[in-house]
């Protein structure tokens, strides 16, 4: 699927207490992605982020 | 059976053997293409309505990239296939639209990671000659074309054909390109791309078959068709394989398990359709708070990345005397890779008990389904 993201926020790690997975809302799916070069949706979650006015929040 | 016919046989069969060989250089495992036969569709076995974005519908491994158009499709696993072959995938045209801008596109793409095709020699200078086939039909006399892309060195070669309302199998053979290595990892490095339907950014240059080259506007030939031309266009294709050498040898028939294992590398699902019951149980779990679980879900095949993960539908955590809906899954942060992943559902319905084990299931419903990602 194409990404078309509405909103993306950091998961913080239970054990860590760093940011782990990212939740993105992308063509009004809710999904949860990895921080993990290898997979292309967190790639496009990156591009997405350099562009200006996106951002990817601070987890709760 | 005279000795005469048996060393006739003999020859008959090494002769195949020799074409075999000497064309790919392998009597097994010669086909780059997953899923060629479009068997496998975990997914869906049809998908409608598609065209505003591009992404992965219907036939696993199978994309449909588009751009910019106001046309639409269905596409479908169909029983519609030549002698010899199950499926084909089917595009229809749902929605036509016959004022192409210049940046439109239509392109089934299968995405191929670099370690898959090293076998090619690209960019060396021995490279070899790469062979495409592949059976198609449609409503009615086509034409399209069929593409080599090395997307990690923006270089393509094309080629036009023609399709007709019988199937018909199309071998073409591309030249070797001595300019562009491709790199050796796990990467969507390169594509195997059927357009459709392209604007002026795609067909407005000089085409030429068999070239390879860097000029976008070269890319398609000057006598597409568009599949948005007619709500009465369909497409079909099947037996899809690409190998090296000059000759396309006969297609590799593989068995639906090992497909389906080839294509869970980049796609996997549990869909509590496809259950006895309504309660299909995803995987075992345990209650880190009153409101908060952890499972780890361990994958049937190695993926080619660390998946995105989608939950959707309800689901519950169930510990054997309560059964309390999840509102929000998340992949676990520590511990999930390409092998395990590990699921998280942090808004459990009050009620948990700390530690306690139980399973995340699919709660009273056939429509809930956890789906794992990791396509190119």
């Amino acid at each position: 699927m194409t990404i078309n993201i509405t909103s993306a926020q950091y998961t913080v790690s239970d054990i860590t207490g760093e940011n782990g997975s990212i939740t993105v809302v992308s063509n009004g799916i809710t999904m949860s992605v990895p921080l993990d070069p290898d997979n292309t949706d967190y790639a496009a979650i990156l591009e997405w982020a350099e562009e200006d006015g996106n951002e990817i929040a601070a987890a709760d | 059976m005279s000795l005469a016919r048996d060393i006739a046989d003999l020859a008959a069969v090494t002769s195949k053997l020799d074409t075999v060989g000497a064309s790919s250089g392998a009597l097994s495992n010669r086909n780059v293409i997953i899923n060629g036969a479009m068997q496998v569709a975990q997914r869906s076995t049809s998908a409608s309505g598609i065209g505003a974005s591009g992404g992965f519908f219907a036939i696993d491994r199978w994309a449909y990239s588009t751009n910019n158009s106001a046309g639409r499709v269905t596409i479908s696993q169909d029983s519609d296939a030549p002698e010899g072959f199950g499926y084909s995938q089917k595009i229809a045209c749902t929605t036509a639209d016959t004022s192409i801008a210049a940046g439109e596109y239509v392109i089934l793409p299968q995405y191929i990671e670099g370690q898959n095709v090293q076998q090619f020699k690209k960019g060396t200078s021995s490279a070899e000659q790469i062979t495409v086939s592949f059976y198609v039909k449609g409503n009615a006399a086509a034409t399209y074309t069929v593409e080599l892309e090395d997307a990690g060195n923006g270089r393509y070669n094309s080629q036009e054909f023609s399709v007709t309302s019988s199937w018909t199998r199309v071998t073409k053979t591309f030249v070797a390109d001595t300019t562009g290595t491709i790199t050796n990892d796990n990467g969507n490095r390169f594509r195997l791309n059927f357009w459709l339907h392209a604007g002026s950014s795609y067909t407005g240059g000089d085409h030429t078959d068999n070239v390879w080259h860097t000029t976008a506007n070269k890319r398609v030939g000057d006598n597409a068709t568009s599949i948005y031309d007619s709500t009465s266009r369909t497409f079909f294709i099947t037996g899809v394989q690409l190998e090296v050498g000059d000759t396309a040898t006969d297609f590799e028939h593989r068995s639906f398990a090992d497909e389906l294992q080839r294509c869970q590398r980049y796609y996997y699902i549990m869909d509590s359709s496809t259950s006895n019951g309504s309660y299909l149980r995803y995987c075992n779990a345990f209650y880190k708070s009153a409101t908060a679980a952890e499972g780890v879900i361990h994958l049937p095949v190695e993926m080619r990345a660390t998946p995105t993960l989608t939950a959707s539908g309800t689901i519950a955590m169930y510990d054997g005397a309560n059964l309390l809906t999840i509102s929000t899954f998340v992949l676990g942060n520590d511990g999930s890779s390409n092998r395990i992943v590990v699921f998280d559902a942090n808004n459990i319905a009050s009620g948990g008990v700390q530690h306690r084990p139980g399973v995340f299931l699919s709660n009273a419903n056939t429509t809930s389904k956890v789906e794992l990602s990791s396509e190119l």
